[in-house]
């Protein structure tokens, strides 16, 4: 077993570090979409962008509650690394205290649930962004 | 600025957004990111009605 693993790992060709799947992945998550768009994919980087910022911003105008950096709850820790993956935007929500959730709007927790989401499809947009930089997609 | 969506808007717009994302991330060519957006949020919806309807039954 341990022996086809390593058979494995010598028969596959190491992934040449480019400065790309570095730096589109990285851009990626600042800024939703961006990762696409500096590998010249604009549709695709366009609809990440509206598609995973309307769904944050809604999340906020819904009195959504963003998640801070914590080690307490399970459930508040993992809300945290999905709003975290929001990149910029949670940055920017954070600087300006918004996101503090309003108990009085009914909407209020499915606003935080957007937030997370929104988050969550960034880390796989910053994924799919990697992918295409190593040429494992076109 | 504060926006209050009712739980089926709230449902459709998570969907439409979330099959965006799905289809331009799990797909490799143009068709095929269509195609699996498409999918992906009809079955968002329809788990949506579905799952309603479910309930109603339930409650009767």
């Amino acid at each position: 077993m341990a022996n086809s693993t390593a058979e494995k790992a010598k028969a596959a060709p190491a992934e040449p570090v480019s400065m790309m799947s570095v730096l589109a992945p990285a851009i990626g998550w600042l800024i939703p979409g961006a990762g696409h768009m500096i590998q010249k994919r604009w549709i695709r980087g366009l609809l990440l962008f509206v598609s995973i910022m309307t769904l944050f911003v809604l999340g906020l105008a819904m009195q959504g509650r963003i998640y801070k950096a914590n080690g307490g709850d399970i459930l508040d820790i993992l809300g945290f690394i999905g709003d975290v993956g929001a990149g910029g935007i949670y940055i920017l929500t954070l600087a300006n205290d918004w996101g503090q959730g309003a108990i009085a709007f009914a909407t209020a927790d499915y606003g935080t649930k957007f937030m997370i989401v929104a988050g969550l499809l960034n880390f796989i947009a910053v994924a799919d962004a990697y992918h295409i930089a190593i040429g494992k997609k076109k | 600025m504060t926006i209050t969506l009712n739980h089926f808007s709230a449902a459709a717009v998570f969907a439409l957004f979330t099959s965006i994302v799905f289809g331009i991330t799990h797909r490799e060519n143009t068709r095929d990111m269509v195609r699996y957006g498409l999918y992906c949020f009809v079955m968002f919806l329809g788990g949506v009605l579905a799952a309603g309807w479910a309930m109603w039954l339930l409650r009767k």
